[in-house]
């Protein structure tokens, strides 16, 4: 969370120049506004963890997702559709994108992963409707193999059908 | 943490090692003839007796064979029963010898997978814990996105562990290769396995890594690297200035500190003379078996 304030921080710097001229500013923004000016401050290591805010990397062709993706604003986790508040590998999420609310399955994950199972250096995400119908109709990086399980687990009868993900896997770890 | 918990227990450990449990033996005839070889010695001077003579790089083969040198986790007949079932687990299946640094094709089966089996070839960024515990992480970077695998050793899911390509790095651990240019770990999973001469030693590869920009995972500056080409070119003078006050030089000269944290060359005897002849054995038979594969009938002409 700390980065994520920091980040804020670093993008209001711009208008640090403002606020020093300004007399309201205190002696403390001000010195943090000229030190994160010139350098990335970075306090506590990255949490990997996807929960509400955590930015995530789109993997499929989805319109949407390829243009959110090459403008450098990935979308951000809003809400994950699990009890524990903490999405794991094929958990759905709600993510905000472009400005508009999408739903994803987590398809690649930063953190720790079990025995035998790829750790990946992004977290990824693929765009799917209601339905559970993917929105591109390819995804370009690996995904790992329990997610077949995974994904067929979640498939209720009369619900949404979240093996279409894997129909349009490119290949799988 | 360690140190402090092991500092605390040094009492403990002098304790323990008066205490330690020698009496379990499966080869009783083999350690009473170890023993008796110095009061041989020093009765007559000239007594011919023949000892397991175990290699001096057995250590470096075969390091989950050592235990963990942490006091509070020692416990001698878990650990000789643990050897045994290494040794009962690598009776079915080769588990080569390799290095951080090493290429690795690991084939496993999969419940998940497809054909039930899954393959993944990476580099070798870490191996860690001893005995039946013993792990490793592969890392590859496929369709340019990196990826890292955690195997146990000793998992009997594991099929099948190909080294294709045998090497060392200059470094302990290659967690770098998370903040390096994917090129540095990207590997073709088509690779075939580079075979080396026997009896050559093993190549060191003293490649230097190219980082990406900061921010790094970890403060690499900290931590000494010697496959890092290009650290310097990111930090700052208070990186430089922060990375030696947390340096501790005088850690070299600390005999102390050194024999607690690995295992003394007189029990690593005792350990691998136990396990020597078995792991040679094994050793010759796997190398009669791949010439037995290796060599092709000629066809008749004619």
């Amino acid at each position: 969370m700390s980065q994520i304030l920091l980040r804020n921080i670093k993008r209001v710097g711009n208008a640090g120049a403002l606020l020093t001229h300004s007399s309201v500013a205190s002696p403390l923004t001000v010195a943090a506004a000229v030190g994160i000016s010139h350098q990335q401050l970075h306090t506590t290591p990255a949490c990997c963890e996807i929960r509400k805010l955590a930015r995530l990397r789109v993997v499929d062709n989805s319109d949407l997702g390829k243009r959110a993706m090459a403008e450098g604003r990935p979308p951000r986790c809003i809400h994950v559709y699990n009890k524990r508040g903490v999405g794991l590998i094929g958990d759905k999420v709600l993510v905000a994108i472009k400005g508009q609310m999408k739903k994803g399955i987590l398809v690649g994950l930063k953190q720790k992963q079990r025995l035998k199972q790829p750790q990946f250096d992004s977290n990824n995400l693929v765009l799917i409707d209601d339905n559970g119908s993917p929105l591109g109709t390819r995804i370009h990086v690996p995904i790992p193999t329990v997610l077949r399980t995974i994904l067929k687990e979640k498939t209720l009868a009369k619900g949404a059908d979240y093996t279409k993900v894997l129909a349009i896997a490119s290949r799988y770890v | 943490m360690n140190v402090n918990a092991r500092v605390l227990s040094n009492r403990l450990a002098q304790q323990c090692s008066l205490k330690r449990i020698v009496t379990f033996s499966t080869k009783p005839t083999q350690q009473a003839a170890a023993v008796a070889v110095p009061q041989q010695k020093d009765a007559a001077n000239s007594a011919p007796v023949r000892k397991p003579i175990v290699p001096a790089h057995y250590r470096f083969v075969y390091p989950e064979f050592l235990p963990d040198p942490k006091v509070e986790w020692r416990n001698t007949v878990r650990e000789k029963l643990e050897r045994l079932d290494m040794l009962d687990r690598r009776r079915q299946i080769e588990l080569p010898e390799f290095y951080v640094g090493s290429i690795l094709a690991v084939t496993s089966s999969d419940p998940h997978a497809a054909g039930k089996i899954s393959r993944f070839v990476g580099i070798c960024i870490h191996r860690e814990r001893c005995g039946l515990r013993a792990r490793f992480i592969l890392r590859n970077v496929i369709d340019h996105q990196g990826i890292e695998v955690v195997y146990e050793l000793y998992d009997p899911t594991i099929q099948k562990v190909e080294v294709l390509r045998l090497e060392k790095r200059v470094d302990d651990s290659l967690f770098y290769l998370r903040d390096a240019l994917p090129e540095f770990s990207t590997f073709d999973e088509q690779m075939e396995p580079e075979t080396l001469e026997e009896g050559t030693p093993v190549p060191i590869n003293d490649i230097k890594v190219v980082l990406r920009p900061r921010p790094w995972l970890e403060r690499w500056e900290r931590q000494n690297l010697l496959g890092v080409a290009n650290i310097d070119q990111y930090i700052k003078d208070k990186h430089r200035k922060s990375a030696e006050k947390v340096q501790k030089p005088w850690e070299k000269y600390d005999m102390m500190k050194h024999y607690r944290a690995t295992i003394p060359e007189e029990e690593q005897k005792e350990i691998f003379a136990e396990v020597h002849t078995e792991l040679h054995t094994l050793e010759l038979q796997r190398k009669r078996n791949k010439r037995k594969r290796s060599f092709v009938k000629p066809k008749q002409l004619a």
